[in-house]
């Protein structure tokens, strides 16, 4: 049978209950309106959210760390090596947290292809001195400019300009949370207690938010060259290298290769921020989860109505099978019957699920935690659309399966001597 | 010699609900082109039964039913819609019209399903056989504007689309007064005479049925007269 006569006969069809197919179509329209709208802000909350800790995050940290040897002295006796040994109170020797060969680590890094960008850290315990009372914190050591390409550094200064704790020596960007205790304005001189016990004055030049507040109170940023200072260590101290890669996928790999290479702890952040992996998957899978539950509901409300349809037209489809239609010739009628509600509401429900993101994005969304951020965070990712589009057909399908197998099997004598 | 277009061998026909009943016991009889044949009989006589054998939408019986020299047994449900779309024009008690149609587009609908000529050319056969019938202008309206006797009158046309083999009808002047009847009758009479149609209607009209070339009078399952 030809596709237009099919066309054309669910046509008729569906304009002869159009009341009916509206509410059916309209079902679908405010599942799929549902589903993208749901989908589009919870992708948008997600990789806000991710944002908050994962751009912050170098793919690959390395680092020193003051432990145990893993190899002790009687490992390497040959004379012993079927016996099992036994030592008691292992000390971690006496090692610093300074990487060793820095320069060479990092011009080999700065060759290395898969490498985005490097960029050195120093991490130091000090003391806010505020009046009589001390306040345990901690400054980084950072290179500005790494840190700024890096990790859209300049992003979390609220205040002040970044560029110049490069440009002032002995500044400081402040954490927001350690400025309010203190009182400090921008321009002021504060004074901090380093860990070897020396007083040292530090101007602010601007305050630094990042949205968690425990990070706040005690985090403040400095220069590397005023962090050595603080230290009283020599021009080539760095704690830390922070790596970021082209592909994050290869991280657990590299750091594995570094580590080796390199002697270095090495720490890559799958391992290090699993949990907002996990984090983000539950939310996604949540909203499918109430999006397809939605358009399974919806589903559910056309398999009704074409139920009701073909009760309703007994008579005609005997007729079409008595002058010549065979059950297959129905059965297609009424698929394209439910496929038409699916597409047509499916189609609508798009258009009105980026209507949807699109208001959502306009409302505003202030909030302390996350400076950055003006309105609530919409991801228009296209998959939504071809994910909720494609959904809503086969919902549709599945919902006029079992009505159009109904119906072509519908036997018209039954129906024709039944009068 | 006259050319034989349905053939029934000894078909037999059980109900099984709400007992098993023999229906139609040995029918055998056959039709030649051109025949203008009516079926009589008491209520509940199987002639009804016999004709949804004869026209392929009862395939549950025993025997071999014979359609232009091709067996029916054993065909698929397809196979059997495209028997009936082709070669049975079938005219029921009841006109079964679709309301969502116009009565064009009604009569147009089997040809669409043949799909042997274009839809314009179906258009215009369609409003030939609407002319035939002296209804042409009611094509554009809806079934339900119409009278009794004009619907079953559309219901005539739309079995004619085809050129069927042959036309089928199951009491088709039941619900119709008497001066439909006569039309009807008439429309019959004239397809079998000016277009040699072949023609098998059920009726229990007496009357209408002494008219007809042939009489097949069943009793009890069983043809008793042809």
């Amino acid at each position: 049978m030809s596709l237009s006569l099919t066309v054309s006969i669910a046509k008729s069809l569906l304009m002869a209950r159009f009341k009916q197919t509206m509410v059916a179509a309209v079902g679908v329209t405010f599942s799929i309106t549902m589903f993208i709208g749901l989908l589009s802000f919870m992708s948008g909350l997600n990789s806000l959210l991710d944002g908050l800790i994962l751009n912050r995050t170098p793919h690959i940290r390395l680092y020193n760390e003051v432990q145990p040897s893993k190899i002790q002295p009687i490992d390497r006796f040959n004379e012993f090596h079927e016996s099992h040994n036994f030592v008691n109170s292992v000390k971690p020797k006496s090692s610093k947290l300074e990487i060793y060969n820095f320069g060479a680590i990092y011009q080999a890094l700065q060759k290395d292809e898969r490498v985005l960008g490097v960029s050195p850290k120093i991490t130091c315990q000090v003391f806010y001195n505020v009046g009589a009372s001390d306040l345990t914190g901690s400054i980084s050591g950072i290179d500005v400019e790494a840190e700024n390409k890096l990790f859209s550094f300049s992003e979390y200064v609220v205040a002040g300009n970044l560029f110049d704790l490069k440009n002032t020596s002995n500044s400081i960007i402040l954490g927001k949370g350690v400025a309010e205790k203190m009182l400090a304005n921008i321009g002021d001189v504060i004074q901090v207690t380093t860990s070897k016990g020396e007083l040292v004055q530090l101007k602010v030049v601007g305050f630094f938010q990042s949205g968690l507040k425990d990070l706040d109170n005690v985090q403040s940023y400095a220069s590397i060259e005023t962090t050595q200072k603080l230290l009283g260590v020599a021009n080539s101290y760095i704690t830390d290298i922070q790596i970021k890669l082209h592909d994050i996928t290869l991280a657990p790999a590299i750091a594995k290769e570094y580590r080796e290479i390199f002697e270095v702890e090495a720490l890559d952040i799958q391992t290090a921020n699993s949990q907002f992996e996990t984090g983000s998957f539950i939310r996604t899978l949540i909203s499918y989860t109430v999006g397809i539950t939605l358009l399974i509901v919806a589903g559910f409300g056309i398999y009704n109505i074409l139920n009701m349809m073909i009760y309703d037209k007994m008579d005609s489809i005997a007729i079409l099978k008595a002058t010549g239609f065979s059950g297959k010739d129905v059965n297609r009628i009424f698929i394209t019957i439910a496929l038409s509600i699916g597409f047509i509401g499916g189609f609508f429900g798009l258009v009105f699920g980026f209507t949807m993101s699109a208001l959502i994005d306009q409302i505003p969304f202030n909030t302390e935690a996350l400076p950055t951020i003006k309105t609530y965070p919409i991801n228009y990712n296209p998959n939504f659309y071809i994910i909720g589009g494609i959904f809503s057909l086969i919902t549709t399908y599945f919902a006029g399966y079992f009505p159009s197998r109904k119906a072509s099997k519908i036997d018209p004598v039954i129906i024709i001597r039944g009068k | 010699m006259k050319n034989k277009i349905l053939e029934a061998k000894k078909i037999v026909k059980y109900f099984h609900d709400p007992m098993t009943i023999k229906v139609l016991n040995d029918i055998e009889f056959s039709i030649n082109q051109g025949e203008f044949i009516s079926i009589i009989g008491r209520s509940g006589c199987g002639k009804s039964t016999l004709l949804y054998i004869l026209s392929t939408m009862d395939t549950d019986y025993e025997g071999e039913l014979i359609i232009d020299g091709v067996s029916m047994s054993g065909k698929k449900e397809g196979d059997l819609a495209k028997v009936r779309n082709e070669k049975i024009g079938f005219v029921f008690q009841f006109h079964y019209l679709l309301n969502e149609f116009n009565v064009l587009k009604n009569v147009m609908l089997p040809g669409l399903k043949l799909g042997k000529f274009s839809a314009k050319e179906v258009e215009h056969r369609a409003y030939e056989k609407l002319k035939m019938l002296g209804i042409e202008n009611e094509a554009l309206k809806l079934p339900n504007q119409l009278s009794g006797g004009q619907k079953q009158r559309v219901a005539i046309a739309r079995s004619l689309i085809n050129d069927p083999l042959i036309i089928m009808g199951d009491e088709p002047t039941g619900n119709l007064d008497k001066k439909n009847s006569e039309v009807v009758f008439n429309i019959f009479q004239q397809l079998a005479e000016e277009y040699n149609q072949s023609l098998l209607i059920v009726t229990h009209d007496n009357e209408f049925a002494a008219k007809t070339n042939r009489i097949i009078e069943m009793e009890d399952g069983k043809i008793i007269r042809m």
